[in-house]
């Protein structure tokens, strides 16, 4: 551990956006995450995909610590958030995340929505955070938008302005928890198409969903998770025309691919 | 000497409706802040918090309001405070209030979805923050309602302080009875009086309720 956090003071640079060695999590007795390892480079884009309970959300909610982890040590932007509470607020600073549900701020407008953690994490002014909450409702086009409250939007703009909330933020790495699953089917595209844009500008992204169309298009590489283990990673390609895994070919069987 | 019950007994009662009300204030504005303590221990993460806001609610539900204020006017007594009826009763019903309104507020509290605190610690906000923020104002709507409702609760309870010797409305009645001798008459005053004091609040509470559930289904 010690060794790992003096390598991080030296090459910065190089660090891996994420580090996880040997992640241990467990819900009472049940063991969910076991001893995981994953290395994601900056600029990575990651789609994390598995069975139903295989711990895809455990994982993803480790690396912003929504889920304390028992064992192991977990390295986010050079940052040991394993090391204690001060890390995790300031990795949560800089790591954004989307939720399957949205969790939009009910009692605030789309824009208090998108202005809240700027101004109280950053400190920043009411009008720059304005100016930044508008910019990004511009980029998941719906600047419209602004006035509403989150009931009045349907759920396809919901999640984009969720996604526009947490870029708000100027994170460096952003996680998406299954982001369309909850989307009626004519609304998916327009979610996934904001995330592709943002792929595009060179987010580092991890993302749980099985829209496997977006994991070709996007994805460095996929990470396949069962049972609270990685069973295999790799690139799309391979991934999907080759995988080596007997769990890996079952699963990709159930969902048509 | 049997009085007659004439206007000046009547207004006598009506003049004590103000002990009652500034007892019930007094009481409710001390409940209100011992209460919101009490709501954020229960739903803290520290073991040593949740634990004693637990003891000190199941406490002072599981006794009967007049054995509090008993307990807290000899209580004060043996302090060597002295005997006072309104201090006596301005506490032991701040304590009951604190107790009640907690345990109301908590449940108000975990009624907000855990997704809305998940989002705004994933943004980086703190506990203040996101209590402040986030949770206490999607939890105050849902309060609104049990709230006012304890409170028409409370102004009732006030009625019990006259048992160690506060003059608000009931005491009052308890007096010019004993001068009257017009019992039927006298506590059907008193009691149209209470009436007055909690209906509207009743009225309160429901259209309250009905608007948020209109809000709601909007
Ligand atoms: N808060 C929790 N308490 C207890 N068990 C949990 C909790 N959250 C998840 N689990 C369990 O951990 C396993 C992994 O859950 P999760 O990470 O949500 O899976 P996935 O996102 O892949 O569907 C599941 O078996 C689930 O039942
Ligand atoms: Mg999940």
């Amino acid at each position: 551990m010690t060794a790992i956090a003096a390598d991080t003071q030296v090459r910065i640079d190089e660090m891996p956006a994420v580090r996880m060695v040997g992640v241990d999590k467990w819900y009472a007795t049940y063991h969910a995450l076991k001893s995981v390892d994953l290395e994601v480079a900056r600029g990575e884009k990651i789609v994390v995909c598995g069975p139903s309970g295989s711990g895809k959300s455990t994982l993803i909610r480790c690396i912003n610590q929504l889920e304390p982890v028992q064992g192991g040590t977990i390295i986010v932007d050079g940052i040991e958030l394993t090391a204690g509470p001060k890390f995790v607020e300031q990795v949560r600073r800089d790591v954004g995340m989307v939720f399957q549900q949205f969790n939009l701020f009910p009692h605030m407008t789309i824009l208090q929505n998108c202005m809240l953690a700027p101004m109280k994490v950053r400190g920043v002014s009411r009008a720059e955070a304005e100016a930044t909450a508008r910019k990004y409702l511009e980029r998941v086009r719906i600047p419209e938008q602004a006035d509403k409250f989150p009931a009045q939007l349907s759920g396809g703009q919901q999640q984009r302005v969720a996604i526009a909330r947490a870029l708000c933020m100027n994170p460096k790495i952003m996680l998406f928890d299954e982001p369309t699953s909850a989307l009626d089917p004519e609304m998916v595209n327009e979610v996934l198409d904001t995330m592709i844009d943002l792929a595009q500008e060179g987010m580092t992204m991890i993302v749980v969903t099985h829209e496997m169309g977006f994991a070709r298009k996007v994805a460095d590489r996929v990470v396949f998770m069962d049972n609270g283990e990685i069973v295999e990673m790799g690139e799309p390609e391979a991934f999907f025309s080759n995988p080596q895994q007997e769990r890996t070919r079952n699963f990709l069987g159930q969902i048509g691919h | 000497m049997i009085r007659a019950f004439g206007p000046n007994e009547f207004l006598f009662i009506v003049m004590a409706v103000q002990w009652t009300i500034a007892l019930s204030a007094v009481a409710f504005a001390g409940g209100a802040v011992g209460g919101l303590l009490i709501a954020l221990a229960r739903t803290s993460k520290p073991r040593v918090l949740r634990y004693s806001a637990l003891v000190f609610i199941r406490i002072f539900q599981g006794t009967p309001l007049l054995m509090q204020l008993f307990l807290v006017f000899f209580g004060l007594n043996i302090f060597g405070i002295g005997i006072n009826p309104w201090i006596a009763a301005a506490i032991a019903l701040t304590l009951h209030a604190s107790a009640f309104l907690g345990e109301i507020w908590r449940g108000c509290i975990e009624a907000v979805p855990s997704g809305q605190s998940e989002a705004a610690w994933a943004l980086g906000l703190g506990y203040r923050d996101t209590m402040t923020s986030i949770v206490l104002p999607q939890a105050a709507r849902i309060a609104v309602a049990p709230t006012v409702g304890f409170l028409v609760q409370l102004i009732k309870g006030t009625s019990l302080a006259s048992i160690i010797g506060f003059v608000e409305m009931t005491r009052a009645g308890q007096i010019i009875n004993n001068a009257t001798f017009a019992p039927l008459t006298v506590f059907s005053v008193v009691a149209l009086l209470y009436f007055i004091l909690c209906w509207p609040l009743s009225m309160l509470a429901r259209s309250v309720e009905l608007r948020f559930a209109a809000a709601n289904r909007r």
